[in-house]
């Protein structure tokens, strides 16, 4: 630990900083309790929780929140699985391609959101498959399982050899060792990765775009109310739910990765 | 009274790997119940040849026998041989009894026997009472009895020891030297132990095979690879030695035979003293002067080379340079292969 204090300019711009990355949250946190429906003017000339209550009965809303939990849900899922599987695969034994598998697998996340979108939705036509519930699920997939996989690549990396040895030396048969030794190991990397791929597929928007029919996830929903100058405040409502389901996972998966650290 | 088994059977093993043969040719025994080590510089194949045993590599060919019975291809996991590894390899998010315990809760054991099983077990590597702890919370030297405790639960045929104590500072290494030898005494488990550290080897086992390059150089008792090693590998890895060949072997011995002579046979006095009739001697000059606290060691240079001499600091009188005298027994000569 460094026991000097670090100097007043440097404070200063850690500061400036923060402010600069955090006061347009405020803002938006702000005006959902404004009185005013249309205009955002500083400083707003009154507050109210009746967005609040008025976004609790908008259908629309809440139809574009559901979807968004259960697109998020599904992916994840789907994510936790093969990213695990492919992890093990590539981690397990060298076999040839292994590189270039690792390296297709990561690619996705590294592409344009543009690219991948405009990739799925001609695939997607192609095949003549209608756009549905699923092939926004299989879009969102597509980076969720590399969050996943990464996790789950470097906790393998960082657990030692020898543990899968000894367990199979001491009477383990493969599936066993799995059970015992590699599943709880692995346990907090899955948890970290399936939330932060939850947040991410949560507040998608431009694979969503490309792959969704007639559905619109929270995030479309928000934009396409921005548009509107009618009961503005609502979209601020919503974002207060986006910013909350979002930053609630990402904030749990870091402590759980940081007590790992620890121990 | 039938012949026992041998505990282990190496029959001209061979492990290739891609350019190298880390195990090549291999044939040796391990009886059962000996305390058998596997001596060897970094990269000799010993710690392969823990591994076939082990189960965690197949040889590429040749016939491995655990109690008779032919196991070069089988599973780690079905053959009873436990292993106690070079980072202890304990599972961190179990505690010391489930680590301990983890061979039992694979056979089912019912819960009161594990339990009882744990605790003995625990006791016998003086950890009683850690049971509830992580693997986190214990020093060194106890994660080592730990692991030690684990593989010797499920009362192995042979166990398998990768330099287990390497890890260790000098005076714990010794305190756990004793210990496994105790342990082993009790247990009457075959232990077969790999470490590169000469003294260890001599120390612990019954026997030892010195390795070099994937072969076995030496297999025999402590004090015969000592004074009697058969190669000069043997010769300079195992303690220090003078291997003497050429124009220095002819001075010597009177033929150009390479042969080794440890430095503590050899004495060093002044060119006066009487040579004993059945003794042989030299005379040379000091060159080097290495004072061990214990012992000194000197580098004394004759007509065709050096010879190490290491005399025991018994007076204080240590001489510092000038000629001298070295005289040895012709016993003490090693003719090396």
């Amino acid at each position: 630990m460094p026991s000097k204090s670090a100097p007043l300019s440097l404070k200063i711009a850690v500061g400036g900083g923060l402010l600069f990355l955090y006061f347009p949250f405020t803002v938006i946190l702000l005006y959902a309790f404004t009185t005013e429906d249309s205009a955002f003017t500083f400083p707003p000339p009154g507050l109210t929780l009746k967005w609040f209550s008025v976004a609790l009965q908008r259908q629309d809303l809440w139809q574009a929140l559901t979807l968004s939990l259960q697109v998020a849900t599904v992916a994840t899922g789907l994510a936790l699985i093969m990213g695990t599987l492919a992890a093990i695969a590539v981690y397990r034994t060298p076999f040839f391609g292994r590189e270039a598998i690792s390296f297709l697998l990561l690619l996705p996340i590294a592409l344009p959101g543009i690219v991948t979108g405009i990739a799925l939705r001609s695939a997607i036509n192609l095949t003549g498959i209608p756009f549905s519930f699923w092939t926004v699920v299989v879009g969102h997939a597509t980076f969720c399982i590399v969050v996943v996989y990464n996790n789950v690549v470097a906790r393998l990396r960082r657990t030692a050899k020898s543990q899968i040895e000894a367990s199979m030396d001491l009477g383990a048969d493969p599936l066993q060792t799995f059970r015992y030794i590699v599943l709880p190991n692995l346990a907090t990397a899955l948890l970290a990765g399936g939330m932060l791929a939850f947040a991410l597929s949560f507040d998608e928007v431009i694979v969503t775009t490309f792959t969704a029919g007639q559905q619109s996830t929270l995030p479309i929903w928000i934009l396409s109310q921005l548009t509107r100058p009618r009961q503005r405040p609502v979209t601020n409502v919503a974002a207060v739910f986006v910013i909350v389901i979002t930053f609630l996972p990402i904030l749990l998966a870091h402590r759980l990765s940081q007590d790992r650290e620890s121990t | 009274m039938t012949e026992k088994l041998p505990a282990v059977e190496f029959v001209h093993v061979t492990r290739q790997f891609e350019a190298m043969r880390a195990v090549d040719d291999l044939s040796f025994t391990v009886d059962q119940g000996e305390f058998f080590s596997l001596l060897g510089p970094s990269g000799s194949g010993k710690t392969t040849c823990l591994r076939l045993i082990a189960g965690f590599d197949q040889p590429n060919s040749g016939s491995i026998r655990l109690l008779g019975q032919e196991a070069a291809s089988l599973p780690p996991y079905e053959r009873n041989v436990n292993t106690v590894f070079q980072d202890y390899a304990l599972f961190p998010h179990m505690t010391v009894g489930e680590n301990v315990g983890y061979s039992l809760m694979l056979k089912k054991t019912p819960k009161q026997e594990r339990q009882k099983r744990v605790e003995e077990m625990l006791e016998l590597v003086q950890l009683g009472g850690m049971m509830q702890r992580k693997p986190s919370q214990l020093s060194g030297g106890q994660r080592q009895r730990v692991a030690l405790a684990r593989a010797l639960i499920n009362e192995p045929q042979v166990l398998l020891l990768d330099e287990p104590l390497g890890a260790l500072d000098l005076k714990l290494r010794q305190q756990m030297q004793m210990e496994l030898k105790a342990i082993q005494k009790r247990v009457e488990i075959t232990f077969i132990f790999v470490t590169h550290d000469q003294e260890e080897a001599l120390t612990l086992s019954d026997r030892l095979a010195v390795f070099n390059r994937g072969k076995i150089e030496q297999i025999g008792v402590p004090a015969e690879v000592y004074e009697r090693p058969a190669t000069a590998f043997v010769a300079d890895f195992v303690g220090v030695s003078n291997v003497v060949d050429g124009t220095l072997a002819q001075a010597l011995i009177g033929s150009d035979r390479s042969f080794a002579i440890r430095p503590e046979k050899i004495h060093m006095t002044d060119l006066e003293t009487p040579v004993p009739p059945d003794a042989c001697s030299a005379v040379g000059q000091i060159q080097e002067v290495l004072y061990l606290g214990i012992s000194t060691r000197y580098r004394v240079a004759l007509q065709g080379g050096y010879l190490t001499v290491v005399e025991q600091n018994t007076t204080s009188a240590i001489p510092r340079s000038g000629k001298v005298q070295l005289i040895w027994q012709r016993e003490h000569i090693c003719p090396l292969s």
